[in-house]
């Protein structure tokens, strides 16, 4: 069995870190490997003072009392350096622990100081001290009407790291995590005839009893993150007859070492209180994977191209039904002309709590593009009035050349993306063979 | 004679598991058709090939497994073990805990050398336990990184350190659309490598099975066991003992010589494929009664016509005419699609087998100009009856029935090689883009031998 070390960072980062061992525990009743970073008490000891106290060493916290101003070159440079060795030491010992450890999962937000600057920076730390240990993001991508104004900066410059030492990201927006809830809100409030749902079902729930989403949204929204963290992991912690381990993850879905940005979408966002599930249910579980709705990021995959798409499902699902609704939902979709059936599957027996059963899709797809080009484009108007960057230049290390490089590196995955997309609509030909004598 | 069976991966174990599951249960079916004698010669026969000593009375099959995550194998011990009817060794498997990731590269040139001595020290464990072996028989699929990539290391291993005993990789095709994305690379390093130190690769398709279980077997929920199941059936109709020519209680020796010998007559043409009928569900089962005339109608049509299955047979599909030149031959066989054999092996269990009538296979139509049919056909007749078969016919095939599928895998693997993608993943691990290219090579000259026939 192989393990894996949560890397939480930052308030958004802790706070969502916080719901996944909820839901862990749930899972499993066991304790697991975590370390915890934020640069504000406020945060961790909110934690520390909840119901998962147990869970967590206090001896695997590390805090500062100031925060990073929403700085990244603050959270990045000063914080990095000042904490490397103490962080360093922390995760040493997480590893130990550890029988084999397989992953690194780094939970941040890209927006802000802590989460973005100090989160990247041990993306490179990580690199360095186990190079052989898989780096996967989480990553919260800041929304159109975000609240920091220098969220651009911060963002540009947290996605170079990205780029360079991460081995899987998997992007998430505000937006459609709120999105999801008010569906879910719709839904329960509905009272459509006969429809109950099950509480625990929620993919916004935690343990214990069913929350009013409107008092604390972020839970909610927190929560649908950490039921994609469960998903992506079920099948290394639970058996079934088709497995799927971390390391599958990036090998089928990272087609080129740049290109490593996964769309997720998470079904079913809650269980209906019937006992029997007909196939017809089962089969809108797989629609549901490929609509706008179950995303956590705003994107289309539906009107762009796939490089791959993994389908990773849980509970009592066989092989047949997995092809029949691969069968039924291919000519819907576009994969790139050397990849026209980048499928890739996985089978696990033990469904989530509160679930007969669920689908975690990832698709590496053109469609993050707009969301990297819109990046870039609210960058520019920053940069280009020099908006707040003497907060940035006065840190030390810091010089207008990391943001210049930044940008080139983005606007060069854009470009990536470009050609990728330049070939769906050319017609797909077979190329000449090799020709052997006969 | 022994054959020691090792078990790769998570499709290796699981299929593994019921293989000797069938097995046990064929050699201890009630039987009403033959002798109380013949039948416990059956059995014993059975286990002389399968399994060994028993401890408390439970028979151990003569099998490695071998794993590089532990889930697989933990859960067929156990399923093994609970059955109560056999088990594995106690000290039979090796795993380690982090799996190979789906790449073929990493399976052969990572754990491949690294676990090599544990792993011979396992198979040369039970080898001594046979008295005479047979050979090996591997099982493995394409498609993933473990029985992939370590099986085509284990493979050779083999090749060097037991050169005078038989191996046969059963090999199990993955499905057309997707299980795993880089099946087809892992498919095309597998095939080329083996073909290089294999004696014989047995060849079962996912899709074709499937098929099987839905329209022949009516199962509604195909999971990957029901799958399995109809393998298992599908292998032991070939490999539970046959008499030898010396007639009813004496039978065969050396399974894997004895195929190999019928069956392989050229290295350059390795495939085979296993067809066996009748196979359907009990409930059909307990409603039909067969011919050995019908049966070997339709293997014969499934055979020249290259239908996997005893549905959606194409009856137009005919042999061509005899004396025509070769080269006119070979086109317009290709025009009929129809499927030229090297060679056939026809294995037929149960009433009146001496009866049956084999003239339909022996028409050298069937066959390439090179071998005649008596050379190139042959057939072994059992009275005993296998599992819930009155009667059960299998054909083993060395034709050209795998052509079509070799030569997609390789043109899609070919596609996805030209744009480079993926290919990181595999130069990280030592293998390089000219290992690629000679894999490509290798299988467009199988390729085109086979269209040759």
């Amino acid at each position: 069995m192989t393990q894996s070390v949560i890397v939480q960072v930052g308030q958004c980062g802790n706070q969502i870190g916080c719901c996944f061992w909820d839901l862990a525990l749930r899972e499993h009743a066991a304790v697991n490997q975590a370390v915890l970073i934020d640069m504000e008490e406020g945060v961790v000891n909110e934690i520390l003072q909840g119901p998962l106290r147990d869970v967590f060493d206090s001896k695997q916290l590390i805090t500062d009392i100031s925060g990073s101003g929403n700085n990244w070159a603050v959270g990045h440079k000063v914080f990095g350096s000042r904490y490397q060795e103490e962080i360093l030491e922390k995760l040493r010992k997480s590893a130990e622990h550890c029988d084999c450890l397989q992953c690194f999962f780094v939970i941040h937000s890209m927006g802000g100081g802590t989460g973005s600057g100090l989160g990247t920076y041990l993306l490179k730390v990580l690199e360095d001290e186990f190079p052989e240990v898989y780096r996967f993001v989480t990553s919260v991508y800041p929304s159109g009407e975000d609240d920091v104004i220098t969220s651009p900066y911060n963002s540009i410059l947290a996605m170079k790291e990205l780029n360079e030492h991460a081995d899987c990201v998997l992007p998430i927006d505000n937006q459609s995590l709120f999105d999801i809830i008010s569906k879910i809100d719709l839904v329960v409030n509905s009272g459509k005839l006969g429809t109950t749902i099950k509480p625990k079902s929620l993919v916004t729930s935690s343990a214990g009893t069913f929350k009013k989403w409107q008092e604390k949204p972020f839970d909610a929204m927190n929560n649908i993150v950490a039921n994609l963290l469960l998903s992506l992991t079920s099948s290394a912690r639970f058996e079934g007859s088709l497995n799927m381990d971390l390391n599958e993850i990036s090998m089928n879905l990272v087609p080129f070492p740049q290109l490593h940005y996964l769309v997720s979408s998470l079904t079913p966002l809650y269980t209906l209180a019937d006992v029997n599930v007909p196939p017809r249910r089962l089969d809108q579980m797989f629609s549901d994977a490929f609509s706008k709705d179950h995303q956590l990021i705003r994107a289309d995959p539906k009107h762009s191209l796939y490089l791959a798409c993994a389908l990773m499902v849980r509970g009592n699902v066989q092989i047949s039904d997995l092809r029949r609704n691969i069968e039924r939902l291919k000519p819907s979709l576009q994969f790139v002309s050397w990849n026209q059936e980048g499928w890739k599957t996985s089978l696990c027996s033990v469904p989530p709590v509160g679930h007969s059963h669920s689908l975690l899709a990832l698709a590496n797809n053109t469609c993050v593009k707009p969301t990297f080009v819109e990046l870039r484009e609210r960058f520019l108007r920053l940069y280009k009035k020099k908006a707040h960057l003497h907060h940035y230049l006065q840190i030390e290390g810091m010089e207008e050349s990391c943001f210049t490089e930044a940008e080139s590196s983005l606007s060069a995955l854009i470009r990536e993306y470009n050609q990728l997309d330049a070939t769906k609509s050319m017609p797909v030909e077979d190329l000449p063979r090799l020709s052997v004598a006969v | 004679m022994s054959i020691v069976t090792v078990q790769l991966g998570q499709c290796g174990n699981q299929i593994g598991f019921e293989v000797f599951d069938a097995l046990f249960i064929d050699s201890h079916c009630p039987q009403r058709l033959s002798s109380k004698r013949e039948n416990e010669a059956y059995q014993a026969s059975c286990k002389e090939r399968f399994f060994s000593e028993e401890e408390n009375g439970v028979p151990i099959a003569r099998a490695v497994l071998v794993d590089m995550e532990p889930k697989v194998i933990n859960q067929t011990l156990s399923k093994a073990a609970q059955s109560g009817r056999w088990k594995y060794g106690q000290h039979s498997s090796f795993c380690q805990k982090q799996g190979s990731g789906n790449n073929w590269a990493y399976g052969y040139s990572v754990h491949g050398p690294r676990h090599e001595e544990s792993i011979r020290n396992l198979i040369q464990k039970e080898v001594e336990k046979c008295d005479s072996l047979s050979g090996f028989f591997i099982i493995m699929s394409m498609a993933g990184g473990t029985g992939s990539g370590l099986g085509a290391f284990v493979t050779q291993n083999l090749q060097d350190q037991y050169s005078n005993s038989l191996k046969m990789n059963q090999i199990i095709w993955p499905y057309g659309t997707g299980e795993v994305i880089v099946q087809n690379y892992n498919s095309v390093l597998t095939l080329s490598h083996l073909y290089r130190s294999s004696d014989a690769l047995l060849v079962h398709e996912n899709d074709a099975v499937h098929k099987i279980c839905a329209k022949l077997m009516n199962i509604k929920q195909i999971s990957f066991s029901d799958i399995n199941q109809v393998l298992a059936h599908q292998l032991g109709s070939v490999f539970q003992p046959t008499y030898s020519a010396e007639g009813s209680f004496h039978y065969r020796r050396n399974p894997l010589g004895d195929l190999m010998e019928n069956l392989v007559p050229h290295p350059e043409f390795k495939m085979l494929g296993v067809r066996n009928i009748p196979q359907m569900s009990e409930n059909s089962l307990a409603y039909s009664t067969f011919t050995w005339a019908g049966l070997l109608k339709h293997l014969r049509q499934m055979l020249i016509s290259n239908a996997k299955m005893e549905e959606g047979i194409d009856w137009q599909i005919r042999p061509p005419l005899p004396g025509l030149p070769n080269l006119s031959k070979m086109s317009l066989n290709k025009e009929l699609h129809f499927n030229t054999s090297i060679a056939n092996l026809l294995i037929l269990r149960g009433k009146d087998v001496h009866s049956a009538d084999l003239e339909g296979f022996k028409d050298p139509a069937l066959y390439t100009s090179w071998l005649e049919p008596v050379n190139a056909f042959n057939v072994w007749r059992t009275q005993r009856a296998f599992s819930k078969y009155e009667k059960s016919a299998a054909l083993v095939s060395n034709s050209q029935f795998l052509v079509k599928p070799l030569d997609m895998i390789v043109g899609k693997a070919w596609n996805m090689f030209a744009s480079k993608a993926y290919v990181h993943q595999y130069t990280k691990f030592g293998i390089e883009e000219e290992d690629f290219l000679d894999s490509f090579a290798l299988l467009e000259q199988v390729v085109a031998s086979y269209c040759t026939l």
